[in-house]
């Protein structure tokens, strides 16, 4: 390990807390989002609790109401959409591509204290008595029905939503501005251009549900009219403004999980992703599309039969750029030198719960088949697929595969493996089985359900114990790579072996990346056998 | 009393097969490509597994042909699943010209029926096997959704507006309702029954518990208890135009533009009389919005719907054999 | 960006992660434009609930407009207009080095936007005086189109206040680029921090653009 880097360099919270270096920022972050994780997954073993039987026996009403709410929020707001550009993001998009820090170091900064404030709100809400609207705020519900926080919370998204935007203008602008010599466009990893994609959604999703927000709090608060029917006012116009950032959001979440996938696919098969260029672009056109398809979420609310059928038509598109990914992961591993170390773990069980959670997108894309299944189990089966099956996972795996460049220390692999088997297995025992629910018809958001419906039971207590296999599979890295950061071996600079330039400096690296500006002369992930 | 245990819903109605169809074809699907991703992943990762600690992959880019491949046959079954899915959703969303109409009104927590024969019933609702049943669904407050997983159907209850669903139910039979949308507390005790029963059954009921007025006598009673009747009549100095017929006929509105008369122009007419003013009259009508609750705006459109052009016989639509 | 040589004295400006001031000032304004996107994309949520609801309460959207006062609200367009032109003035002064005129031309943007927000405020309070904020004391003369102006008026003052609050921190931004401009802080060298306030004034002076005619006169 070197003697000096940015971990040391200077010391004393001030260091810290006005740190400039992007990579500090991205440990506030990772200590930040790793909190609410675990906030989110309290109220999701709540859940999980009271629907291992039928009656709503463990808590009232509205306590379940607030606790489903509360999970949404938080995963939704405070970790699935920074958790992957605000940490592995700020930490590798300079180092990617050969800068010393990102365009707007202060602006990166300022996210962050937004994303606390934000946050700050959030806990507010919760602390005094949890809003139970659902994540999605449905109106007129929400503005003139609910006696819960809503005002707090929607603050508390909105302030985070802002962190959200300046991340994506440092990225956009950084990209474009500040690549290393010899760093072209068709050279950069394709982490950066999942990031990029991602910056994009970003930018132009987010003031949308900022506006609404706003006008959700200007409705409640100031008893305007613009979602309330008994005031001239279209509660289903909020349903158009809020998925309209809600539905590319989902692309914020999963995108960048994608690009780490390529990274490691890449890394542990040691050589190029097949159809690099094919990715890149997939990456671009999920990004356009994304936007186009907001109005699946809406098949019930009796929209016009011509807009259902061209947001039906626009969605079953959107799949095919990640069908595509899919396809082009695969043959990366054809003739590669294929190591199954623990992020490579991740990234294979990405592939497949990928491939099964976007899969049954198509069905709800498929009106006929929404119309029964919309607003039931399939759906929450169906997210939690791409989600936790997909954007976890992913999250997991680059943490563990950048841990020791972040670290400058290795973590147990056998301990690593074991986790990523367990966190595999009771994932896919939570969530298959609420596929079955969904299409027997169980609706989401029930605090209690029939208790004539004997395989109801048994299939949410598969669910719920299949919840605390899960949970045990993600405590354990919490532990072991805590431990590793102290007392782990060093790492070097290298040690998975790795191309990309990241890999080119020390473990961890000095605070300005690199002691000498990298020059690039080779495509990416660049593996001749003569270089190593 | 035992509970039953099934991994799969009951098909109780004319579509739940071709629903069901479309989702065993999508599971197919789904299989065959997990399988196969899973299968790939396993084998490749496997068969090309790292030997040496300073082994290399070889130096492959991609292959274009593979690419327009992988392309095209995911769009491909897309598309299928496309065009399947939405003549599903045609048949599903266009009801049959003679089906049986049943008002819902849903409120938290419960679901109202309002049968046009004026029975009431609450989170139940009786219907005849072999006849298509046309809801006509509102609600009082938030947002709630009908729900019937047996018949596969579902619509949203939209407070200001009329939505509409429609099912034939094929076997007799007590089938879940869910409000399928969450509206608050009690989100999941707004649950009910649907019964379906046989023709005769049916019939039986229906005498059974027969109730004061009908629904369009009871809105006929709305009319003239609000005040509509002194400007909607047939004198030639009306201040409004008479509705007999109105429902289903294109009106010429003041700003020279046409529309139809459907569910959605009444309600918008009694809570918003200036959105589409008729060519023709002074803007003299006040707006409802906030004086009928969703109950009584159920009669009224009932009672409009069945005044017919005057000279044609009075036909309200009661089922056939009853009154 | 090729360019190898660091200066060996650099300006003052040039921050430690860029190597050049051209890159740091091409990232710069490259920054500001992409966030003026984002703001579009901001106003866009309120413009669309505008155009869906004018287009179902064409009626009531109509007879409310009635109660803005048309020549208050032309006389703030001009007003603005004018503040993004000694705006524009002020850029030029800096690129140049006119250190007095620069100040002249950022102080009078500053006072022109205080105007415009003086006038904001004298309509406000007549609104409230009418009755017409939205709310439980809201009255409109006509019953039958009270719902439509209701809403009308949630827009007017969800979205002018928006524009508004754009003005007030635009000012409060411009406090301290007064101060540097009268300390000598810009030249030709650099002017990057007076060029980026500038595209932001002008955008907020172009969202008023659309404002105006679609509140005062439709």
């Amino acid at each position: 390990m070197p003697a000096v880097h940015y971990l040391n360099a200077t010391h004393g919270p001030a260091s810290w807390f006005f740190t400039r270096d992007h990579k500090r920022i991205a440990l506030l972050y990772l200590y930040s989002v790793s909190a609410f994780f675990l906030v989110g997954g309290i109220f999701a073993m709540m859940i999980r609790l009271e629907l291992a039987t039928p009656r709503g026996d463990l808590m009232s009403a509205e306590t379940y109401n607030k606790a489903f709410t509360a999970h949404g929020v938080v995963m939704v707001f405070f970790f699935l959409i920074p958790s992957i550009p605000a940490i592995l993001g700020n930490f590798l998009v300079p180092l990617m591509i050969g800068a010393k820090d990102l365009a707007f170091p202060r602006i990166n900064l300022l996210s962050w204290y937004l994303y606390m404030a934000g946050a700050l709100f959030g806990v507010a809400a919760l602390v005094s008595g949890g809003v139970d609207t659902g994540w999605t705020f449905y109106t007129p519900y929400s503005t003139a029905a609910s006696n819960t926080h809503v005002v707090l919370t929607a603050m508390g998204a909105f302030i985070a939503g802002f962190s959200s935007i300046f991340t994506g203008l440092n990225f956009i602008v950084t990209i474009h501005t500040m690549r290393a010599p010899g760093m072209t466009w068709d050279r950069l990893p394709l982490f950066i251009w999942s990031h990029y994609a991602t910056s994009l959604i970003m930018m132009l999703g987010t003031p949308v549900i900022a506006v609404t927000l706003l006008m959700i709090v200007l409705e409640r608060t100031l008893r305007l009219g613009f979602f309330n029917p008994t005031l001239g006012g279209d509660p289903v116009l909020f349903q158009h403004l809020f998925w309209f950032y809600s539905h590319p959001a989902v692309y914020i979440m999963v995108l960048p999980g994608m690009g780490v996938i390529s990274e490691l696919i890449a890394a542990f098969s040691r050589k190029p992703v097949f159809g690099y260029k094919m990715v890149a672009m997939a990456s671009l056109g999920i990004a356009l599309i994304s936007f186009l398809v907001w109005g699946h979420h809406m098949f019930t609310t009796s929209q016009s039969v011509l807009a259902a059928v061209t947001f039906s038509f626009l969605s079953f598109l959107v799949a095919i750029p990640s069908a595509i990914k899919v396809f082009n992961w695969t043959a990366t591993l054809y003739r590669g030198s294929v190591l199954l170390a623990s992020p490579m773990l991740y990234a294979l069980g990405f592939i497949g719960l990928f491939t099964i959670g976007g899969i049954t997108g198509l069905f709800l894309a498929a009106i006929g088949l929404d119309i029964h299944v919309h607003d039931t189990y399939f759906v929450i089966a169906h997210f939690h697929y791409v989600m936790v099956g997909g954007t976890l996972l992913a999250y997991l795996g680059g943490m563990h595969y950048w841990w020791p460049k972040i670290t400058g220390r290795l973590y147990s692999e056998p301990w690593a493996k074991t986790s990523a088997v367990i966190v595999f297995v009771g994932f896919n025992l939570t969530f298959f089985p609420q596929f079955v629910l969904g299409y027997m018809g169980m609706p989401r958001r029930y605090h209690a359900y029939p208790v004539e419906e004997v395989s109801w039971q048994v299939l949410n207590l598969l669910s719920s114990a299949g919840a605390s296999i899960l949970a045990l599979g993600l405590v354990l890295p919490a532990i072991y790579l805590t431990y590793s950061a102290f007392w782990g071996r060093p790492a070097g600079p290298n040690p998975w072996g790795a191309y990309g330039l990241e890999w080119d400096t020390t473990s961890p690296p000095p605070t300005a990346n690199f002691e000498v500006t990298p020059i690039v002369t080779k495509p990416a992930y660049y593996y001749a056998p003569e270089e190593h | 009393m035992g509970g039953t245990f099934r991994l799969f819903p009951e098909q109780a109605s004319t579509m739940a097969g071709r629903v069901d169809n479309l989702y065993f074809f999508m599971l197919a699907v789904t299989v065959f490509f997990s399988v196969l991703v899973a299968t790939l992943v396993v084998v490749l990762a496997l068969k090309y597994r790292r030997r040496k600690a300073d082994e290399v992959g070889a130096n492959i880019h991609g292959s274009t042909a593979l690419e327009v491949i992988w392309t095209a046959i995911p769009l491909l079954i897309s598309m299928v699943m496309f065009v399947w899915g939405t003549s599903v959703y045609f048949a599903l969303a266009k009801p049959p010209a003679e089906a049986l109409e049943v008002y819902i009104v849903g409120k938290r927590w419960m679901w109202k029926a309002q049968h046009l024969t004026g029975h009431r019933e609450i989170n139940q609702l009786h219907v005849p096997v072999g006849t298509p049943v046309k809801l006509l669904i509102s609600s009082e407050d938030v947002i709630h959704s009908y729900y019937i997983p047996a018949f596969r159907q579902k619509i949203d209850a939209v407070p200001g507006k009329t939505t509409t669903m429609w099912f034939e139910a094929n076997k007799p039979g007590s089938y879940q309702l869910f409000c399928a949308e969450y509206c608050g507390t009690q989100h999941s005790g707004m649950i009910g029954k649907v019964v379906a029963m046989e023709p005769r059954e049916y019939q039986q009921w229906l005498t059974a518990g027969a109730p004061a007025g009908t629904l369009t006598s009871v809105g006929e009673q709305e009319f003239a208890t609000l005040g509509c009747v002194t400007c909607h009549n047939d004198r030639d100095n009306a201040r409004g135009p008479s509705l007999a017929g109105v429902f289903g006929k294109p009106q010429q509105l003041a700003n020279g533009t046409t529309v139809m008369a459907d569910d959605a122009y009444l309600r918008e007419s009694i809570l918003n009389p200036q959105a589409k003013m008729v060519q023709g009259y002074q803007p003299l009508m006040p707006t409802y919005q906030g004086q009928i609750s969703e109950d009584a705006l159920v009669t009224l459109l009932a009672y409009i719907k069945s005044l017919d052009t005057p000279g044609a016989t009075h036909d309200a639509a009661t089922p056939a054999g009853t009154h | 960006m090729s360019h190898t040589t660091a200066d060996a004295a650099h300006h003052p400006a040039l921050q430690h992660h860029f190597d050049t001031l051209e890159q740091q000032q091409n990232a710069s304004t490259f920054g500001m434009w992409t966030f003026l996107v984002t703001e579009v994309l901001f106003f866009g949520g309120f413009f669309m609930a505008y155009i869906l609801y004018r287009w179902m309460y064409n009626a009531s959207f109509h007879e409310a407009s009635h109660e803005l006062n048309v020549w208050l609200g032309l006389f703030n367009t001009a007003v603005l207009i004018g503040s993004s032109l000694t705006m524009a003035l002020a850029v030029r002064a800096s690129k140049t080095g006119e250190r007095s005129q620069l100040v002249m031309f950022l102080i009078s943007t500053l006072v022109l936007g205080g105007v415009f927000l003086g006038v904001k405020v004298v309509e406000y309070a007549e609104k409230f005086s009418h009755h017409l904020v939205p709310g439980p004391h809201f009255q409109f003369h006509d019953a039958a189109l009270k719902n439509g102006a209701e809403i009308y008026f949630s827009l007017y003052f969800g979205m002018t206040g928006l524009h508004a609050v754009h003005m007030i921190l635009g000012g409060f931004v411009l406090v301290p680029l007064i101060v540097m401009a009268a300390r000598g802080k810009f030249g030709p060298a650099w002017y990057t921090p007076i060029e980026l306030f500038g595209l932001y004034w002008h955008f907020v002076d172009i969202v008023w653009i659309f404002l105006f005619p679609l509140l005062y006169l439709m």
